[in-house]
């Protein structure tokens, strides 16, 4: 049975060990009409028993799938000869490939002549027997997991069984356990980039990585360099995500912030409900579909009128990326400045204009000056998301590391890079797609660092006033 | 502001050191200096209101041309133009054996075309002049006339009009006509005659393009279609949903009812805030570093999409949830534990279904995002081209946005109306989502 028939057939006797406990409760209480005597209602009995029942066998199953493939794999191993098991590394796991497909044939039935001979034949045979016998011993094991503590469980009831109780901490342990997922997910990102980020490393200096002034990973595949070609410094990716970046905050914090002041501030009611809309859309546009926007309407155009201007404007200039990031991040900084401007006392405001102060006085010398924390938080909060948007970049920034500050030349980003080295063919041990997880752990580790301080300011400012 | 301050403030110290006479000169000079500056200070004002207008303005613009500029070229796409032939089904030309399934499957049918098209234009001789021809039909002509054939074995030996596709560059030169001989044009002159004299003879007609929502990816433009791709996003949609909801509605739940006040709670919730702010590419590298080269799950697979999308959203749902449950009246739970529910009962029985609206809308609006991602799913194998329609979550697959990303890089001009097109049908899916979420909204508000 494969894993997904095995989940139904536990779902399924889940309901059925339900259905019994009921029924085995009304049993023990002797009659329906008794079962008031019980310390707990027969659907109590019935969801505890039903978690004892695919509990336990949910979890056999998740570690056994885990281990699967890998006991498999030494079982397979320690059934070759020895020459066979000496073998390079590269050599042995083309090896074991072929033994691999050869057995998916059998099982196909594709294969059109067994070869008792051949040793990679006999080799897939094996395997495919073992993976059979693990397949029937990890159905057994589960139902009869199941089995077990439905039978158990059940086998303790009394009339004073503590039915709902008990059900209430397996659940309490559920609700707790979800809320660990988030950790896990952390964890992971965590363990994931930084363990091959080591193996990178190892391969390419840091320092080298972090002040290197040539990137292109491509050459070093090629010519069989392993490192120490200097083609991995990062540096110009570095500074074009900033380049672009900083176009994009040019546009958006200005807008941003006048849009949030005005709304706020000025504008009608009438105005505010059809502009919150606007922005609505602005902040849900898929970003594919502003790369689409940037790279087939923005930068012909910004092209276009460079070439009308006399100046060279290359296609995928980083001026293009950059305006229409600044574009997505407006809606983000306008409502965030905008809580941050509601937020300060009202009397701040009725004082200074009481003063005599004009509205555009009272904003920039009073309500400003109280909301700057916000909105510090607010603008880091979209730095690092715009250091982080992949899609707009991607399609409308180009792909070649030129070390410039001029915004009309073609800039490359980290995350650009991230996504071309690990589309299309990997192997993981060359620098190459390593270099794609370093770039992600620096990545993780700057968004990380600003959020942390953007969640700081604006909770330090919060207190405040509260 | 303080300067203004500071000047009052010399005034009352003058006032007090210096006779009634300089003290009456001062005022005066106050109130003169404030009104004439006054007709500054309000220019200033008028402008400060004119920027924030403006910046809303541009804001209007920018959504307008966005919109327009993607409607716009997203029109061709609707609809296609198809070529009326008159097609003989000599049994000769066809090289029929019998009229079986298998020897129908396998007929030469391009002959067919061929000879039948030829017929049409018989001053057309030279076999650089005939391909050219040929090549005003879309490659799955023949595959057009094999299901009609197959549909109706009768048709052998008969003379019948059959609608073809045209191909994609004669399609997008009936669209817009540009100048022949222009630069990009995919249509030369002699070709640009041929499709002249089939109008004439009324022979080309423009229909609604079906094929765009039935049709899975193609290489040819004027095949390709979103069923593969809104199918892959509809799997991918299912696995999130079911992975993330129940899981962020019962952290929400564990942490605002049931969690004690201690470190363990405060890390997972300073965890929580921080990664619904990591970029979403981050957890791509997860997905390929951990589900995919770990666990082992096929690459490509809406499976595995699914999983990363719903780590990815899970905040989102989480802190949404938590907002809605920490709004329901703390006299509900008091009420409910006052009659002796135990507090899981509260939880589930009272607490829950009161906070459902708040905790709905956050999940669509969690998975309007999760719908539009694009850069985690290239990182997990998503991006191959795929023809077929998925049906289970462990197919390969592809899902909109990845279509349009797809498409987007092209070079085929057609495929230009293709991917604005694509667009369009994933913002009205968005659209949906989040009109459904607003009125849930209101209905919460009530």
């Amino acid at each position: 049975m494969n894993t997904s028939t095995l989940i139904f057939v536990i779902a399924f006797l889940a309901l059925f060990s339900y259905w019994f406990a009921i029924q085995r409760t009304i049993k023990l209480a002797g009659g329906l009409a008794k079962v008031k005597r019980l310390t707990s209602l027969p659907r109590q009995f019935g969801t505890l028993t039903a978690f004892w029942c695919g509990l336990p066998a949910l979890i056999v199953l998740l570690i056994w799938s885990i281990f699967e493939t890998s006991v498999v794999h030494s079982i397979l191993l320690s059934s070759l000869t020895q020459e066979v098991n000496q073998l390079p590394l590269d050599q042995l796991s083309l090896y074991l490939n072929d033994i691999h497909v050869i057995a998916a044939q059998i099982t196909d039935g594709e294969l059109i002549r067994f070869d008792e001979e051949n040793l990679k034949h006999r080799a897939a045979r094996y395997l495919v027997e073992t993976q059979v016998s693990a397949d029937w011993m990890k159905s057994g094991l589960v139902l009869l997991v199941c089995v077990c503590s439905v039978l158990f469980i059940v086998s303790r009831f009394t009339a004073d069984f503590q039915a709902r109780v008990k059900m209430e901490k397996i659940i309490g342990g559920i609700l707790w356990a979800s809320s660990g997922v988030a950790l896990l997910t952390t964890v992971g990102i965590i363990l994931s980039v930084l363990f091959e980020s080591i193996q990178f490393f190892s391969a390419v200096p840091p320092l080298e990585f972090l002040f290197g002034t040539e990137w292109s990973p491509q050459i070093a595949m090629r010519s069989d360099q392993v490192g120490g070609s200097g083609a991995f410094g990062a540096i110009p990716l570095f500074a074009g995500t900033l380049l672009i970046t900083a176009i994009a905050m040019l546009l958006s914090i200005p807008t941003g912030l006048m849009i949030a002041i005005y709304l706020s501030q000025y504008a009608s009611e009438r105005l505010r409900s059809i502009a919150k809309p606007m922005l609505e859309i602005l902040a849900g546009v898929p970003t594919v579909v502003y790369g689409f926007f940037a790279a087939l309407t923005v930068a012909p155009l910004i092209r276009d009128f460079g070439g009308w201007l006399g100046l060279s404007v290359a296609s995928e200039s980083a001026l293009a990326a950059g305006l229409v990031m600044g574009i997505m991040i407006i809606p983000f900084i306008s409502s965030l400045s905008d809580d941050a401007i509601s937020a300060v006392p009202k009397s701040l405001k009725e004082g200074s204009l009481g003063l005599g102060a004009t509205p555009s006085e009272t904003i920039k010398k009073v309500l400003l000056p109280a909301a700057v924390p916000g909105i510090v938080g607010a603008i880091l909060l979209a730095l690092s998301r715009a250091i982080g948007e992949t899609m707009i970049v991607v399609m409308a920034a180009g792909m070649a590391a030129n070390l410039t500050a001029n915004p009309l030349e073609s800039v490359t980003t980290v995350t650009v890079q991230i996504v071309t080295l690990l589309t299309g063919d990997q192997e993981f041990d060359s620098p190459k797609t390593l270099a794609a997880f370093a770039l992600g752990l620096m990545l993780f580790v700057t968004t990380l660092a600003l959020n942390i301080i953007a969640l700081k300011v604006v909770r330090k400012y919060r207190e405040q006033y509260d | 502001m303080n300067n203004m301050t500071n000047n009052s403030l010399n005034e009352t110290h003058l006032k007090n050191s210096t006779s009634d006479k300089v003290m009456y000169s001062e005022t005066y000079s106050v109130t003169e200096k404030v009104s004439a500056s006054l007709k500054r200070r309000h220019r200033k004002e008028s402008r400060f209101k004119a920027a924030g207008l403006l910046s809303v303005l541009l804001g209007f613009c920018l959504v307008f041309i966005l919109i327009s500029d993607i409607t716009y070229k997203a029109l061709p796409a609707f609809h296609q133009h198809w070529v009326k032939l008159e097609i003989s089904f000599d049994p000769s030309w066809l090289s029929l054996k019998d009229s079986g399934e298998s020897s129908l499957l396998s007929a030469n049918y391009r002959k067919v075309i061929k000879h039948s098209l030829y017929a049409s234009f018989p001053d057309v001789k030279g076999r650089k002049d005939k391909r050219k021809l040929f090549k005003l039909l879309s490659s799955n002509a023949e595959f057009t006339l094999r299901d009609k054939l197959i549909a109706d074995v009768d048709l052998i030996g008969t003379k019948q009009p059959v609608w073809i596709r045209l191909d994609d560059d004669v399609d997008s030169y009936l669209k817009d006509e540009p100048e022949i001989g222009a630069a990009g044009a995919r249509v030369d002159s002699q070709q640009a005659g041929w499709i002249h004299t089939l109008q004439i003879q009324n022979r080309i007609e423009k229909r609604f393009n079906i094929a765009f929502f039935t049709h899975g990816d193609s290489r040819e433009p004027e095949l390709a279609g979103v069923k593969g791709a809104f199918t892959g996003t509809l799997l991918t949609m299912l696995v999130t949903l079911l992975l993330s909801f129940p899981l962020g509605v019962s952290a929400a739940l564990y942490l605002e009812e049931f969690a004690p006040k201690n470190r363990w709670t405060d890390i997972i919730e300073v965890n929580i805030n921080n990664l619904a702010a990591v970029p979403s590419i981050i957890f791509g590298l997860l997905g390929l570093a951990v589900i995919i080269n770990i666990f082992g799950l096929p690459r490509s697979a809406p499976l595995v999409g699914g999983i990363v999308l719903s780590l990815m959203t899970l905040p989102t749902i989480i802190i949404a949830s938590r907002a809605s449950i920490k709004a329901v009246p703390p006299s509900i739970r008091e009420a409910a534990l006052g009659i002796g529910a135990s507090k899981m009962q509260t939880a589930f029985g009272h607490v829950l279904p009161m906070a459902m609206p708040g905790i709905l809308t956050g999940a669509i609006i969690g998975m309007a995002q999760a719908l539009g991602e694009t850069a985690p799913l290239l990182m997990i194998g998503m991006v191959a081209f795929i023809v077929d329609v998925p049906t289970t979550v462990t197919d390969a697959a592809t899902v909109l946005p990845v279509q349009i990303f797809l498409w987007a890089d092209s070079p085929e001009r057609a495929f230009l109306a293709k991917t604005s097109a694509a667009i369009l049908v994933l913002l009205s899916f968005l659209l949906v989502m989040n009109i459904s979420a607003a009125i849930l909204r209101k209905k919460f508000e009530k």
